[in-house]
C-alpha cells in the first residue's frame, strides 16, 4: 500500500529529528497520538499537536504516560494507527503498558528520545539509557523490536518503518531516539506519496463465528479485528487461548508465550537491518548505534588512514539484536569495540554473543554529551596493542 | 406461547465462559443484569457497544459480556476506553470499574476524563473492599471499617465518589445499591444516552470478604441492610451524600446537566480555526 498523500510532506525540509518523526508518523498512517510533555520529546508532540488536526487525525494530551502508553492502545484496537512518544523517566511509566501491547499484540509506536538517567537525570543532555530496558523493561517474557536512528532524516525513515513493521507481527515497536539526534537539525527529505510504502493493516476475512482472535499461522501475528465491527470479540492482558478467553494453566501459557516471543526470533533475520563498512577484512570492529554511530566513524576513519584494519558495525535495529552477525564475524575479527551513553548495556549482548572468540572492550559514558572521536581512536589503537601482543604470545608459545 | 428453556439473556453473556468466578452473594452479577436492562431499553445495535474493564472482580465484567470486551491494566480502562472512542466516536463505550481500580490506581485517570468530559459512560462497582486480591482497604472504605490491611479498623476517610464525579465535571452521575436493579437499570440507561462523561456508582455485597469481616452478614442480609438503610434523595447537593459506615445510603440521580463534550469542543474549535477546509472529525477513516 502506498502512503496516504495527506500526511506526506513531500519535498526537502531543514528538521530536527523530532519534528522529522512526527512527518514520518504521519506518512506512515498514523492518524492518533497521545503523548505528556516530556523534555527532549516535546517538540515531537508539539508538531503531532498542530499538524494532525488538518489531516484527519487526533492527538491528546494525557494526564500522564500510564494514560497516553494505553490510550493510544485503545485507538489502536478502534482502528487506528497509533503511538506515543516520551523519554527515560516517562518510559519507565510506560513499561506496564509495553507489556500489555505484547500480551494482546496491539500494532502500535513507542517513541523514546533518550536522554541520561536514572531518574530524572539530565532531561536535556543525551543518553542511551533505555536499551536494556526497552528490551526487558515490563514482567514476564515477551519480544519488542527496537529501531535506532541517527539522523533527522532516519527520524523520519525509521518511524515509518517502525510503523510497518508494527503492522507485521504485532508488537509494540520502539523509536530509540536520543537528545541529540532529536535536537539536530539537518536536511531531511521526504518523497512522494507514492513512493512510501506503508504496511496496511492486516484484518481478518473470517466471519465472526469463526473467527479466533488469537490463532495465528505458525511464527507469525494473528490478522485483527477492529472493535464495532461486529465480531464481538475479546482481549484480555490474562494468558489467553485462541480464542482470547483467560486460562490458569501452564500449558496454555506456555504456548501462549512461545507464540509471543516466537514470532518475533524466527522473523529475526527479516526485521534486522544493519550498516557495515571494512568489516570483511577488518581485525577490529566498532559496534555501534544512534548518534554513537555518527561519532564513530570519524575515528574508525582516522584509525584505517593510520594503516588499522578497522570495520564497522551500526546497529540500525538494536532489538532483535543481530545474534548471528555477531557469531559470523567473531570467526575472524580480533577485537570488537563498543561505544555507547550508557556505562554497558548492549555491550554485554555484543559479548554473549562473540562467546569469548574475540576480546570485547566496552567505552563507557554516562550521557550528558557524545564520545570525543579521539577516545574510540585510542580505544581502537589499545585493542591493536593487545592483539599483536597476543599474537607474540601465541607464535612464542608454538615454538 | 412455548415455555423456553433458554434464558433470554444468555445472547448477551459468553455462555461458553459459565460458571463465572464471582462468589455467592456478589452484587457483580446484578449489575451485569441492569447494564442488559440498559443497553436493551436504549435499542443501540450491540456491535457498537465496547466494554472496557480494569483489573480485579468488577474487571472480570468484560470477559463474561458477549460484546467487543476489553480487560486492560490495573486502573487503567478510563484511558484505554479514551482511544478507543476517539478513534471510532460511533461506539458506545462503558467502562466498568471496581472502587480500587477506578478510584486508587486509576484515579487519576478518572478526574481527569471527568473533567475534559471524555464522552464514556463509567459504572463503578463499589464494594468497598478489594476482592479480588482478598479484601484490603480501598479508597471507599468507610472509617472504622475492617479490612485485611487494616484490621484494627480503617483510618482514612473515603471518597466521596459521586462528589468527586461531579467536581471534576461529570454531566450524569446517579448512585444506587444493586437492590435497586430498576433504578439501577434506568441510570445506567441514562448515562449511556447521555452525550459526555457519565458516572453510575452502584453500592454492591461482597459478603465473602467485606461482609464477613464486618459482621454484616451474607450477601441477603446485606441486601436487606441496603434495602432499609437506603434513602432516596435525587438532586441532592453531592456533597452531602457521603457513606459511612452501617450509615444511610443516599441514592438517586444527583447530577444530570449539558456540557460540550471533547469530541464537539474539539470539532467545534478545529472548524474555527481552519474554517471551511476543516473536515468535522469521526474517526480514523
Amino acid at each position: 500500500m502506498k502512503a496516504d498523500p495527506k500526511g506526506v510532506l513531500t519535498g526537502a525540509h531543514f528538521l530536527d529529528g523530532d519534528h522529522a518523526c512526527c512527518e514520518g508518523a504521519l506518512a506512515a498512517g498514523c492518524r492518533f497520538a497521545a503523548g505528556y510533555p516530556i523534555t527532549p520529546s516535546t517538540e515531537v508532540v508539539e508538531r503531532i499537536a498542530a499538524r494532525f488536526p488538518s489531516v484527519g487525525g487526533i492527538f491528546i494530551q494525557m494526564e500522564d504516560e500510564l494514560a497516553s502508553s494505553i490510550a493510544l492502545q485503545g485507538a489502536v484496537w478502534g482502528g487506528a494507527k497509533a503511538m506515543t512518544v516520551t523519554s527515560g523517566p516517562g518510559f519507565s511509566l510506560m513499561m506496564e503498558h509495553i507489556g500489555y501491547a505484547a500480551m494482546v499484540e496491539t500494532p502500535c509506536v513507542f517513541v523514546d528520545v533518550q536522554r541520561s538517567g536514572p531518574s530524572t537525570g539530565l532531561p536535556t543532555l543525551p543518553a542511551q539509557a533505555d536499551m536494556m530496558q526497552a528490551r526487558w523493561g515490563s514482567h514476564g517474557d515477551y519480544e519488542v523490536i527496537a529501531l535506532c536512528p541517527n539522523s533527522p532524516q532516519e527520524c523520519f525513515d525509521l518511524t515509518i518503518k517502525a510503523f510497518n513493521l508494527a503492522e507485521v507481527y504485532r508488537v509494540p515497536v520502539m523509536m530509540m531516539m536520543d537528545e541529540c539526534v532529536g535536537h539536530m537539525t539537518e536536511k531531511v527529505v521526504i518523497p512522494k506519496a507514492s513512493e512510501i510504502h506503508v504496511e496496511p493493516r492486516r484484518y481478518t476475512t473470517a466471519k465472526p463465528e469463526d473467527y479466533l482472535p488469537f490463532k495465528a499461522e505458525k511464527n507469525s501475528a494473528p490478522p485483527m479485528v477492529r472493535a464495532g465491527d461486529g465480531y464481538r470479540f475479546h482481549v484480555t492482558g490474562l494468558t489467553h487461548d485462541e480464542r482470547g478467553y483467560p486460562v490458569t494453566n501452564a500449558e496454555v501459557q506456555d504456548r501462549c508465550v512461545r507464540r509471543l516471543v516466537d514470532k518475533i526470533r524466527a522473523n529475526a533475520r527479516q526485521i534486522i537491518m544493519l550498516e557495515e563498512s571494512d568489516t570483511s577484512d577488518a581485525d577490529i570492529v566498532v559496534v555501534s548505534y544512534g548518534i554513537t554511530s555518527r561519532v564513530a566513524v570519524k575515528a574508525i576513519q582516522q584509525a584505517r588512514e593510520d594503516g588499522y584494519k578497522v570495520g564497522h558495525l551500526r546497529l540500525v535495529t538494536a532489538w532483535p539484536f543481530p545474534e548471528k552477525r555477531l557469531r559470523t564475524l567473531a570467526s575472524h575479527v580480533k577485537a570488537f569495540i563498543m561505544p555507547e551513553l550508557n556505562l554497558g548495556q548492549m555491550y554485554f549482548e555484543m559479548q554473549r554473543c562473540v562467546e569469548g572468540r574475540a576480546a570485547t572492550y566496552l567505552l563507557p559514558h554516562a550521557g550528558g554529551s557524545v564520545h570525543d572521536p579521539e577516545l574510540i581512536y585510542q580505544k581502537i589503537a589499545y585493542a591493536a596493542r593487545h592483539m599483536r601482543v597476543k599474537e607474540g604470545k601465541e607464535k612464542e608459545a608454538a615454538k | 406461547m412455548s415455555p423456553t428453556t433458554k434464558n433470554p439473556r444468555n445472547q448477551y453473556l459468553r455462555t461458553d465462559r459459565m460458571p463465572h468466578i464471582w462468589c455467592p452473594g456478589c452484587g457483580l452479577g446484578t449489575t451485569i443484569n441492569c447494564f442488559i436492562t440498559a443497553v436493551e431499553e436504549c435499542g443501540l445495535p450491540l456491535d457498537l457497544i465496547s466494554v472496557v474493564s480494569g483489573i480485579g472482580c468488577t474487571g472480570r465484567i468484560a470477559g463474561y459480556l458477549k460484546l467487543d470486551s476489553f480487560h486492560t491494566t490495573h486502573g487503567r480502562p478510563i484511558p484505554f476506553a479514551t482511544g478507543l472512542k476517539l478513534a471510532n466516536p460511533k461506539l458506545k463505550v462503558v467502562v466498568f470499574s471496581g472502587d480500587g481500580d477506578l478510584c486508587a490506581i486509576g484515579g487519576n485517570h478518572f478526574i481527569h476524563a471527568a473533567r475534559r468530559n471524555m464522552d464514556l459512560t463509567i459504572i463503578c462497582v463499589n464494594n468497598f473492599t478489594y476482592g479480588m486480591t482478598g479484601g484490603q482497604v480501598t479508597p471507599t472504605t468507610p472509617m472504622e471499617a475492617v479490612s485485611s490491611t487494616t484490621p484494627y479498623g480503617n483510618i482514612e476517610e473515603p471518597f466521596n465518589l459521586p462528589f468527586l464525579a461531579d467536581c471534576s465535571g461529570a454531566v450524569y452521575v446517579a448512585r444506587w445499591t444493586t437492590f435497586h436493579v430498576r433504578q439501577a437499570a434506568k441510570a445506567m440507561r441514562e448515562a449511556i444516552q447521555k452525550n459526555g462523561f457519565s458516572f453510575v456508582e452502584i453500592i454492591s455485597p461482597c459478603p465473602t470478604l467485606y461482609g464477613r469481616r464486618n459482621k454484616l452478614g451474607d450477601g441477603l442480609k446485606m441486601m436487606q441492610a441496603f434495602k432499609d438503610n437506603s434513602v432516596v434523595c435525587n438532586d441532592a447537593d453531592t456533597r452531602s451524600v457521603a457513606l459511612d459506615f452501617r450509615g444511610k445510603i443516599a441514592c438517586g440521580k444527583f447530577v444530570d446537566r449539558e456540557k460540550t463534550s471533547f469530541l464537539d469542543m474539539y470539532n467545534t474549535k478545529m472548524a474555527e480555526r481552519f474554517g471551511p477546509f476543516y473536515e468535522p472529525y469521526e474517526g480514523v477513516k
